[in-house]
């Protein structure tokens, strides 16, 4: 029998675990919106202890910006085979990932400080869990560059298609916790 | 019309097939050497789909023996239990004269432990769990799924989960006991019941195993078929059942999250003491400490999984029925497109009816009106699948094998569900209805027994693939009408029940006069549902001596079906095919066109042949 069709190209525009990748973050958003959603149901509700969002935590928004721009900058010189660059941007995402959680943390025992406890009113407690839970993804991230690291300084510089993509996957992860972050902390200052 | 179209499948896959070098990699096979990386540790995509069936019909047994105690209980309130003791143990109390007794608290362990082992363990995990894993990749022309670790993963971490509630009936305090909601107080204060210290910490740390393995299978499952469609399978040409199996896993990727973020804050308040979902409580007389917090927030997270939770149970067994109807009435599937577009519509509405489930909580009735409308918006693409089912019954060449039998089974079950739904969306009728046995009844049949209706056409259906051998259709018969008689005696009368106000979850009756009358009904229910049990290890019978003793498959496409996953050699190996992969011209229901009995997808079309939609 004879063919005359015409089929459509077999293509993958993104690879597959990129995608997954993605797929991933659209749960953890989910798990964030509905902490989000159930703050201000709450909220609505009356009984709300008001207080100002400490400075602290703007700084460390400071700190975790920087870390994208130095991890972009590292993935940047990867791929124009700087090697040298490649590698201290790595070493500052990170320092500057540690550095994040520690401000973080400096940011609760303000809170502290100022007699907002996780137990007290339940408008305190929602800081401490969305902060909390972000800093663990954080702390999922950090894992993630350690890796990168490893690999960054055990393995002979060499630009590959599965480095790349170890690498933009470490990368694109990142920057979602990192704008993660910046949702959430717009979201606290404009609902206080 | 176009002459008789004839060809020849090997001959077709190898000259017009996609060849990906797969068998030039010998990484394909490599992990499948040994028993334990093949049976155990596998990553192969069908192996993990048998786990997933065979875990989940070790739970569905534990659950359904579960029911048939606390319908005993229910049944023959007055009988003596104490033969029950060797199983039960300490929860069977017997008095001096020798009549043992069902321990309340253990009635409600009873109760929250089928709950929770049949929605999540039996009709997510064993059957889209079971069913996604099988069908993706053969069915759309792919090796194995995007991710066959993540997929190993998956089935593990639901190992786990289930391990940590299996060991959680063992406790002396008793499993979580109050309810399958896990509704706060209840499950917030580890004082408030036996089963709400450790067995409800079980339970929270049994179900957060579970949404990981919900995740990892869900975002392979959904990056599978959008990226490993074999040549020429657009999305407009996939069956049902992949259409149905993408759509669950987008719905398990969003809800199930939410789940986590109710229970992580659940957890704050047992254990950190914050008040999230506390307020002003008083046990045994003493005033707690918490302040401020909203039970109805944690009802809110909780439905807003809840709710898609039971169109992730019943999306999938509508895919199967609707491919196991068109292969075995020998009619393309009626209304394709149409189809696919109320998979999506009950997709996006499932998420916007949630608080249904709450109109007898407290929250605004004017709230309420938006559910309403929503809820009962579902039953119009709800209706359009049911009439399309019928249409493509109608008129067919049907064979009524025990798989056809069971997806007939699954539409009569999904009208008789569906039909009571539209009394329970209301929000007024509600105020009656709430928590009485007609809401039991109501959705153990819309997503109870039609889920497992869609799940056995599956199994019926697909176990060939899985085994090479197939299952008695005697004894499947015998299944099928004893099950489908047997499922109606039992939750028809419990419709007359709810409508006369009995609620659901009491321990007995007794106390009052009110419902007294209804004794012999419930005897009636209790004896009916031993049946369906029996009937049910029957069917588990008949699934592991065809494993090894069924009649012996030897042709590759026993039901003359169109789809790929019938092109894999009879007892596939990893990879699925072993050349090249078919490559697909036409969409999945080319039944009686043309004159030909039916035109696989890897058939490219004749020369003045049309393209079907």
């Amino acid at each position: 029998m004879n063919v005359a069709v015409t089929e459509p190209k077999y293509r993958n525009k993104i690879h597959p675990k990129k995608f997954a990748l993605w797929a991933g973050i659209a749960s953890i958003l989910m798990m964030f919106t509905a902490l989000m959603s159930a703050y201000v149901v709450r909220q609505a509700q009356g009984n709300w202890l008001e207080f100002r969002i400490p400075d602290i935590f703007l700084y460390s928004t400071g700190v975790i910006l920087l870390s994208s721009l130095t991890l972009h900058l590292s993935y940047r010189a990867f791929m124009n085979g700087k090697a040298r660059a490649y590698r201290t941007n790595l070493i500052l995402t990170f320092v500057l990932g540690i550095a994040f959680v520690v401000t973080q943390y400096q940011g609760w025992l303000h809170l502290q400080s100022i007699g907002i406890e996780l137990t007290g009113n339940p408008s305190g407690s929602f800081l401490y869990v969305l902060s909390g839970l972000h800093a663990a993804h954080v702390l999922g991230g950090i894992g993630a560059l350690t890796v990168a690291l490893v690999h960054a300084f055990k393995l002979t510089y060499k630009v590959t298609a599965i480095r790349k993509l170890r690498l933009e996957l470490t990368m694109l992860y990142w920057h979602f916790v990192d704008i993660l972050w910046i949702y959430l902390i717009v979201f606290l200052i404009l609902q206080q | 019309m176009a002459s008789v179209t004839t060809y020849d499948e090997d001959l077709l896959i190898k000259e017009q097939g996609y060849d990906d070098h797969f068998h030039e990699h010998h990484h394909g096979d490599k992990y499948q050497s040994g028993f334990i990386t093949h049976y155990i540790f596998s990553m192969d995509h069908k192996i993990i789909a048998k786990q997933f069936l065979i875990t989940g019909m070790f739970w569905a047994l534990i659950g359904a023996a579960m029911s048939i105690i606390f319908r005993l209980q229910l049944g023959f309130p007055e009988e003596s239990m104490t033969w029950l003791k060797p199983i039960l143990g300490k929860w069977i109390v017997v008095n001096d004269a020798g009549i043992g007794t069902l321990a309340p608290e253990f009635y409600y362990a009873l109760v929250t432990m089928h709950g929770t082992i049949i929605v999540f363990f039996v009709l997510t995990a064993g059957l889209s769990g079971t069913f996604s894993n099988l069908l993706i990749p053969l069915q759309i022309g792919a090796r194995d799924m995007a991710s066959p670790m993540l997929n190993m993963f998956s089935y593990w971490f639901f190992f786990l989960a289930g391990l940590v509630m299996f060991l959680s009936l063992f406790l002396s305090t008793g499993p979580f006991s109050g309810g399958w909601t896990a509704y706060p107080p209840l499950s917030a204060l580890p004082q408030a019941s036996s089963g709400s210290g450790a067995g409800m910490t079980m339970w929270i740390v049994s179900m957060v195993f579970f949404v990981v393995s919900v995740l990892l299978g869900g975002i392979n499952y959904i990056t599978t078929v959008l990226n490993l469609r074999t040549k020429g399978m657009t999305m407009w040409r996939m069956p049902l059942t992949i259409w149905a199996f993408f759509v669950t896993a987008i719905l398990g990727l969003l809800s199930f999250p939410v789940l986590v973020s109710g229970l992580l804050l659940l957890t704050l308040d047992r254990s950190l003491g914050t008040s999230f979902y506390l307020s002003e409580i008083f046990v045994n007389g003493q005033a707690l400490d918490f302040v401020g917090g909203s039970p109805i927030l944690y009802q809110h997270l909780f439905w807003f999984l809840g709710h898609p939770e039971v169109y992730i149970i019943i999306l999938p067994a509508m895919g199967l029925v609707s491919e196991v109807l068109s292969v075995h009435a020998r009619k393309p599937i009626f209304g394709y497109k149409a189809m696919v577009y109320s998979i999506l519509a009950i997709g996006f509405l499932s998420f916007i009816v949630w608080a249904h489930h709450m109109f007898m909580s407290g929250v605004n009735p004017f709230i309420s009106n938006f559910f309403v409308i929503f809820t009962l918006i579902i039953a119009v693409p709800s209706a359009v699948k049911v009439f399309n089912w019928i249409t493509t019954l109608y008129g067919g060449n049907i064979r009524f094998t025990s798989a056809m039998l069971f997806a007939i089974g699954f539409v009569s079950m999904f009208i008789s569900g569906g039909l009571t739904g539209i009394f329970l969306g209301n929000s007024a009728i509600d105020i009656q209805m709430h928590d009485t046995y007609f809401v039991v009844a109501h959705f153990h049949i819309v997503m109870g027994i039609a889920a497992f209706f869609g799940m056995f056409a599956g199994i019926y259906n697909w176990f060939p693939k899985m085994y090479g051998r197939f299952m008695n259709e005697t004894l499947g018969r015998i299944h099928f009408w004893g099950t489908m008689i047997g499922a109606y005696a039992i939750f028809w009368p419990m419709h007359y029940l709810g409508m006369a106000g009995v609620p659901r979850r009491y321990y007995k009756f007794d106390s009052f006069d009110t419902f007294s009358h209804f004794a012999d009904m419930n005897k009636f229910i209790t004896i009916a549902a031993i049946i369906v049990f029996a009937l049910q290890v029957l069917f588990v019978i008949n699934f592991f001596y065809s494993i090894w003793y069924g009649k012996k498959m030897t042709t590759k496409n026993p039901w003359g079906a169109t789809t790929l996953e019938w092109t894999t050699p009879i007892n596939a190996g990893h990879g699925n095919w072993e050349g090249n992969i078919p490559t697909v011209h036409r969409w999945a229901y080319d039944y009686g066109k043309d004159g030909n009995e039916f035109i696989p997808q890897y058939v490219p079309l004749g020369e003045n042949e049309e393209e079907s939609h």
